[in-house]
């Protein structure tokens, strides 16, 4: 990229390409774009992957202020109104799974808890264990992705086995044995904060490899190239070399994955809330609410559709974005 | 979700499109006709038409194939094993004894009537000797007869605990209480039959001789574990896989979980069995890992009735209220579903915080959560199921569960939790099987309704088919800190020794498998029961179950739920259909029989 000169009477001729792209971004302060920068732009560009974005940021929103708008909407998350079902079947009175102006997406059968409030407050914990379990994989997985490249030899053969054995570790499995051998308390975490905090652990635990694999892959062919040469002949240090001149370079990568992984870990999290090793009752959460609608597919689908429809949003629209993302920090990247 | 990170995300959202969409499919079924309230086109007997009372008992018709369908097979169909009531109630297909539950609907269900005896027991010597001669014609699968030994013989089995496990063992208890007989395969006589309480002068004479007098011991009797069962055809742990029988059918076929086929005896005779009708000739039972499917094989009409009797799913109820009400009956089912407080665990050791969880508990909800007043029960008031002799039913209510207080009473159970000590509540723990959605959600209705007064619940739910040893062990119990369990409980055989003992005798309490959760160690209560075993006129004994029950519901160790209905399902095809005290609310199997073999 070249920089304009900036006498005003330079009427040098600029090729017509470049004199597009000047028009269209700001005419007076062209300078020239960081890496960031072009990803945004290209971002901006891709409308399905921006309505995932604000889908996205949505969704984190309601997530943060669950209780003010459920208070604001007047219900509470885990208040009973069994007025509202009929005694003989269990299913809610009104059509719909009881849908009316107080409770706008219906009650749930037997207890008339209000489903709306549950699917705000399950959005909490989808999206907690969704990002910080993707957090400790992206921390594991770059760390021990990163030495692995770059030091090689038998640092690398215990990494690289590592990942491997961890790849083909049945997690739901171990998930499952491990919630039902888990004390009560734990770190001074009590009830449904103990099973969130494992699932993180776990979850995040079990996703470093894939991560790992990446990011050791794309060191060992940048170990090599011509500008950490040059930064290794003029003396600067291993941890310079990781953190400096190989890390920046590591980034798209890894907010690739990152964006990819937390869809699937938030599908991870519902999965065990459906088994029922996820968090504890009373505690809302998407896959739980799917799981006990198995018994009332039919008298009351309602209350199998709203869940399914939420995560069904939410790993869209993650997808989505995730894509974009992608397209923007790599666009050469195949599909 | 487990491996696959690197396929594409796009798949994963057309994977959850579809399943959206196919959700959306589903929720278009549902709606339809209404059969009412009598019977109808289909021939169905009506809506509680065989709710102890016989229905269409005319139209049973000899021959065909009567089909069971079951979400759970038996725990052993050795009759010294089984302990699960639907498989006592299918074992009189294929075994006798000397006196069984009448073949009569409702509460006549649940006397005794002689089966291969010819009367019922003459007790001599203050209720400690019981007499009985056996019926003339009385035979094995194989045409040979049916001896007093051969009782004996299945009687003693009781006694080898460490191979049979698993069945009642009521008659072991009484007939030798300090555990002197070893059992039949420890037995170094010859014959085997080394046990002293039983004496067989003849062939056809048995004579009971009790160390102390139990005024149970005939309903103890009726229980198949009590049935005849020939040496040389004792296949000891294996014989659950094909018992030797002595009723008008016999085993043909049968693999554990999936299905199971009884056929004929031939030399089974009519005119020995004052009970069995044997109409079907052939008895079939499906085993499915699915309730739901189980549902909708009943309601397509492709089998005739549920095996395991315990009520059909939401699902399919909802479906058969609204659509075949007519097929379906509700009876109450014997059982009480409650919680209870382990008084090892603080601060339900204090009479006032336990008080205080019964007082604020939302008993309406908890009902619902159940399933309602139909598919649930009545709201339960005391510890006593209606069908137990000395049971009042609602009527007994000391605090006031089904009136007053049945929405929680918050002032009533603050000013309890005040007398605890305990005014601004206490925290606690609720253990639950997972494998029971209904249980969970009373844990969860109560963990509600607690709230309410301070008390903070939290809700543990373990693996259901490991009772014995979490809840059954007072000392992971107690370690656990479970404050409240909930449970279940129907009667062995309807009096209040085949109920409360295990729940109430502080003999009861054992290290593993205890039912005594709340560890009741009333010496009143104990007192009690020594005094009913001695008892032998019926008032009396009625008389003893209402105190004992009083004094139960007096300490406030348990919180009752409801006094459990079911709604149960008859196909179309059935006749000659009941219920029966003798077996729960459950149908009396033995005498079913079909309107067109030919289906």
């Amino acid at each position: 990229m070249t920089a304009p000169l900036h006498e005003p009477t330079a009427e040098a001729a600029p090729s017509p390409a470049e004199e597009a792209t000047v028009a269209t971004a700001d005419a007076k302060a062209v300078q020239g774009r960081s890496l960031g920068r072009i990803a945004w732009e290209r971002l901006k560009r891709d409308k399905l992957a921006l309505s995932g974005g604000i889908v996205v940021l949505l969704l984190v929103l309601v997530a943060l202020f669950a209780p003010m708008i459920t208070s604001i909407l007047g219900q509470d998350p885990n208040e009973y109104h069994e007025n509202l079902i009929d005694p003989l079947f269990g299913t809610p009175t009104g059509s719909l799974g009881g849908i009316s102006g107080e409770h706008l997406l219906g009650v749930e059968p037997v207890n008339g808890r209000d489903i709306l409030a549950r699917i705000l407050y399950g959005a909490r914990i989808s999206l907690l264990v969704g990002f910080l379990s993707a957090v400790v994989a992206v921390i594991l997985g770059t760390v021990l992705g990163i030495l692995a490249g770059f030091f090689g030899g038998w640092v690398d053969s215990v990494v690289s086995r590592v990942m491997d054995g961890l790849l083909a570790f049945p997690q739901l499995l171990f998930i499952i044995a491990l919630v039902s051998v888990m004390p009560n308390d734990l770190l001074g975490l009590t009830g449904s904060n103990v099973r969130v905090f494992v699932m993180i652990l776990v979850i995040g635990f079990f996703g470093w490899p894939y991560i790992g694999r990446v990011v050791r892959g794309q060191t060992l062919s940048l170990r090599e190239r011509e500008y950490v040469e040059a930064a290794r002949s003029l003396g600067a240090g291993r941890l310079y070399i990781l953190f400096k001149e190989l890390l920046p370079n590591l980034v798209a990568p890894i907010v690739v994955y990152t964006t990819m992984m937390i869809p699937t870990n938030i599908l991870t999290e519902a999965a065990l809330s459906f088994l029922g090793v996820g968090v504890k009752p009373p505690t809302a959460s998407w896959g739980q609410m799917l799981s006990s609608a198995i018994d009332y597919y039919e008298s009351d689908p309602m209350y199998m559709v709203v869940p399914g429809l939420a995560i069904f949003i939410t790993v869209l629209a993650f997808n989505l974005f995730g894509d974009g993302v992608r397209d923007a920090l790599d666009p050469k990247a195949s599909r | 979700m487990t491996t696959q990170r690197t396929s594409g995300r796009r798949k994963q959202a057309i994977a959850a499109a579809a399943a959206v969409a196919a959700l959306l499919t589903t929720a278009a079924c549902g709606g339809g006709s209404d059969d009412g309230d009598n019977g109808s086109k289909t021939g169905a007997a009506g809506f509680d038409a065989a709710n102890n009372k016989v229905a269409q008992a005319d139209l049973a018709k000899k021959g065909g194939t009567l089909k069971f369908g079951a979400a759970q097979d038996a725990d052993s169909w050795d009759t010294t094993r089984g302990y699960y009531g639907m498989m006592w109630n299918f074992a009189r297909y294929y075994s006798r004894q000397l006196v069984t539950n009448k073949a009569e609907p409702g509460a006549a269900g649940a006397e005794v009537t002689p089966d291969l005896a010819t009367e019922t027991a003459k007790v001599t010597d203050d209720g400690k000797t019981y007499t009985y001669t056996l019926r003339d014609g009385v035979t094995w699968e194989d045409g040979k007869p049916i001896t007093s030994k051969d009782v004996k013989y299945g009687i003693e089995r009781v006694w080898a605990q460490d191979v049979l496990s698993g069945g009642p063992t009521y008659l072991k208890d009484v007939l030798d209480p300090k555990g002197e007989y070893k059992g039949p395969y420890k037995d170094t006589s010859a014959d085997k039959l080394g046990l002293k309480a039983i004496e067989t002068p003849d062939d056809k004479t048995i004579v009971f001789k009790l160390p102390v007098a139990n005024s149970d011991f005939e309903e103890m009797l009726a229980l198949v574990s009590a049935s005849p069962v020939r040496q040389d055809m004792d296949t000891k742990s294996k014989y659950g896989l094909k018992p030797f029988s002595s009723g008008p059918y016999k085993f043909a076929s049968y693999s554990p979980g999936k299905d199971l086929k009884l056929v004929r005896n031939t030399e089974w005779k009519q005119a020995s069995d004052p009970i069995r009708k044997a109409y079907p000739d052939e008895i079939t039972i499906q085993f499915f890992s699915d309730a739901n499917q189980l549902d909708q094989r009943l309601l397509s009409g492709d089998l005739d009735l549920d095996l395991n009797q315990t009520g059909m799913s939401p699902q399919g109820r909802t479906t058969a209220l609204k659509q075949h009400k007519g097929n379906l009956d509700n009876p109450v089912s014997g059982y009480v579903r409650y919680a209870v407080f382990p008084q090892s665990v603080a601060p339900f050791d204090n009479i006032e915080c336990r008080k205080a969880v019964i007082l604020g508990a939302d008993h309406v909800s908890l009902q619902t959560a159940r399933g309602g007043p139909v598919a649930g029960g009545d709201i339960g008031t005391n510890m006593l199921p209606p069908s137990v002799p000395g049971a009042e039913g609602q009527k007994y209510d000391p605090y006031k569960l089904a009136t007053d207080n049945k929405g929680g009473n918050i002032a009533e159970a603050k000013a309890a939790l005040k007398a605890c000590g305990k005014p601004n509540g206490f925290s606690t723990t609720i253990a639950v099987r997972n494998n029971k959605p209904v249980e969970v959600a009373t844990a969860q209705s109560l963990q509600a309704s607690l709230k309410k007064i301070g008390v903070t619940v939290e809700i543990d739910q373990y693996d259901g088919s490991q009772t014995a040893g979490i809840i059954g062990s007072p000392s992971n119990v107690k370690k656990k800190g479970y404050g409240i369990i909930i449970m279940g409980w129907g009667p062995d055989f309807p009096s209040v020794q085949g109920f409360g003992l295990p729940l109430w005798s502080s003999k009861y309490i054992s290290e593993s498998g205890n039912n005594n959760y709340a560890l009741i160690k009333d010496k009143a209560i104990d007192g009690l029961f020594d005094q009913y075993v001695t008892t032998l006129d019926d008032a009396g004994k009625t008389k003893i179950a209402t105190e004992i029950n009083h004094k139960v519901m007096e300490g406030a160790y348990y919180l009752p739920f409801v006094f459990e209905r079911f709604i149960n399902w008859r196909s179309d095809n059935l006749a000659n259909v009941y219920t029966t005290d003798g077996y729960s609310g459950q149908y009396d199997f033995v005498n079913l029989g079909l309107k067109n073999p030919k289906k």
